[in-house]
């Protein structure tokens, strides 16, 4: 069995207690390196997204993206950086230096902390913690608190404004994401994301693909992306709260937004996708970080390719469409598959066979035909009530006698 | 000293020093974020006692929810940087001695406890604590009642809420 970095760390540990360390030191040198080594590759992977986003939104808008700096304009990021530090750094009269400094650390830092409970491959995880999927939103809640700080000590009105939309955004797409990643803990009765991927001998998202794409909705909203960019609409309010960041502090703020949609991306493809799964990989372990980045990577693309196909909404169809559609339908679904499922333990048909996951689509399809004919019923009404013809003013609400005006 | 012992001792004095802050500073918003760094030295308690569900939901819960809503709260009023009353009540002597009393007392039971000086059994490893804690939440013999009670409190605040807001037209 190949499986290079825990013979690294075989290795490391036999080294370390040859020198005579005690063995609590060598746990803590060895959880350091592996923190210092995780961090240091989803950084490097940050750079390298610059690049991927800049090329594909490209190709989005029929045009080449970066092509000068090196093959493909490879090296393009690196000349982003060094432009990026080389900036003057300013910060704004008024403002709150220390929060106003901190802020773009806790936007990145949060996505980084993402990163220690996802499985890479079945022998290498940061973490297996037996609430991963809780760990989750609360690292997602004080990413949230970072964006306020941000949007607070600018002393700006118009981050002020991005900041107020942010907590009504994030605040209110967390409750369905909460609620929909309560399916994948249904199927595989344990909230420890290692588990979740163990479990998932058919993905997840052929058993709950409603949740799925909840999910995915209702992370592109946490991440603030198109059409969810209320926060930093550009148009209206001028980039929101990160209008008065520069150089290298804006920097950050973009490297965090790119890092937590890929994030989103491994996330989605750990609930959903089979995290690791694919062929090989119980033999050569290593291979699981190839479809764990692949499935993020396909991922972060839809992501990209409904940011750039779809216009802003406005804040109140975005909270209506949360809290009448979203909220309702993921609680709908977590009931139904609760409820399913013990009815077909109960018909002695175990957990993940095909029969399960069988009767689990057919639900699923069930509940999607009946939310779209509520919809599409609900779009009628809706098209009635518009089109008919409004009166212009009511005269008899203003206090004014009408004159002239005959009475049919 | 232990390791451990110097980490609860850190948490501890950060966890304290925040909430210190948090009745001192100034400036509003300053509180509010000494709040959560209070909230959240309460959470590293909690995975030091290997309660990692608590941990996450702390930080879930108070930081993520009450310390979030606490801040857009200020952020809708007004003039939050320029409160330059006293910091303290003229009563903070006889605060001061009931605080020490309660501390004191605290101690001293512990102290008279049998278990005050033992050292931590450790888990197994198959000791499940999550799992633990839901079946005692839903058990008739375990916490059922008191479950389902905050659920039905929790429900009429969300109708009260509701029922405030409503738009009578």
């Amino acid at each position: 069995m190949f499986d290079p970095m825990n013979s690294i760390a075989q290795w490391l540990t036999d080294l370390l207690s040859g020198w005579g360390l005690s063995s609590g030191l060598v746990i803590f040198i060895l959880t350091l390196l592996g923190v210092v080594v995780v961090a240091t590759f989803v950084l490097v992977l940050d750079i390298f997204l610059v690049w991927v986003e800049r090329k594909v939104v490209a190709r989005f808008q029929d045009r080449l993206g970066p092509n000068r700096l090196g093959p493909f304009g490879l090296i393009q990021p690196l000349a982003d950086v060094i432009k990026l530090l080389i900036k003057e750094d300013i910060t704004p009269s008024g403002a709150d230096r220390v929060v106003y400094n901190l802020a773009p650390i806790m936007a990145l830092a949060t996505v980084l902390l993402l990163w220690a409970v996802i499985p890479f491959a079945p022998t290498m995880l940061g973490a297996d913690i037996s609430v991963g999927v809780l760990y989750i939103v609360a690292i997602g809640a004080i990413g949230t608190l970072g964006l306020i700080m941000a949007g607070w000590a600018s002393n700006n009105k118009y981050a002020l404004l991005g900041a107020l939309r942010t907590v009504a955004m994030t605040v209110s797409y967390e409750v369905p994401m909460v609620v929909s990643l309560l399916l994948p803990v249904i199927l595989a009765r344990s909230m420890s994301l290692q588990e979740i991927v163990n479990r998932q001998s058919i993905w997840y998202i052929v058993a709950a693909p409603i949740a799925a794409l909840i999910f995915l909705i209702s992370a592109i909203a946490e991440l603030g992306r198109a059409p969810f960019d209320l926060a930093e609409a550009e148009s209206e309010i001028v980039a929101g709260f990160h209008i008065e960041y520069s150089g290298m502090k804006f920097g950050l703020f973009y490297a965090g937004e790119l890092l937590h949609a890929v994030t989103m991306g491994a996330l989605f493809a750990t609930f959903f996708l089979g995290g690791w799964k694919g062929p090989f990989v119980e033999q050569v372990p290593i291979l699981g970080v190839v479809y764990l980045l692949a499935k993020a990577m396909f991922l972060y693309w839809v992501i990209m390719w409904v940011k750039y196909s779809l216009p802003r909404v406005r804040i109140d169809h975005m909270l209506d469409f949360n809290w009448k559609l979203l909220t309702p339908l993921a609680l709908v679904m977590v009931m139904a598959t609760a409820l399913l499922d013990k009815l077909l333990i109960g018909l002695a048909i175990p957990a993940g066979s095909l029969a399960y996951t069988f009767w689990m689509l057919v639900m699923n399809i069930f509940i999607g035909w009946a939310t779209l004919s509520l919809l599409r019923t609900h779009a009628r009404v809706e098209r009635m009530r518009v089109g008919e013809p409004k009166p212009v003013a009511r005269p008899e609400l203003s206090g004014v006698k009408p004159t002239g005006i005959t009475k049919v | 000293m232990t390791a451990l012992q110097i980490i609860f001792i850190l948490v501890a004095a950060m966890t304290l020093g925040a909430g210190m802050l948090v009745v001192t500073a100034r400036n509003l918003i300053h509180s509010a974020l000494w709040l959560v760094t209070a909230l959240f030295g309460v959470a590293i308690m909690f995975v030091l006692l290997e309660a990692g569900f608590l941990a996450v939901v702390q930080v879930m819960v108070y930081i993520g929810a009450i310390a979030i809503l606490i801040i857009f709260g200020i952020m809708l009023t007004r003039k939050i940087a320029s409160d330059s009353g006293p910091r303290f009540t003229e009563n903070w002597g006889w605060a001061l001695f009931i605080a020490v009393v309660l501390f004191g007392g605290l101690t001293w039971l512990l102290a008279s406890w049998s278990g005050f000086q033992a050292e931590p059994a450790p888990l197994s490893e198959r000791f499940d604590s999550l799992r633990q804690l839901g079946v005692a939440l839903v058990s008739p013999d375990g916490y059922v009642l008191a479950f389902e009670l905050a659920s039905v409190l929790l429900l009429a605040a969300l109708i009260g809420a509701l029922v405030i807001a409503w738009d009578r037209k």
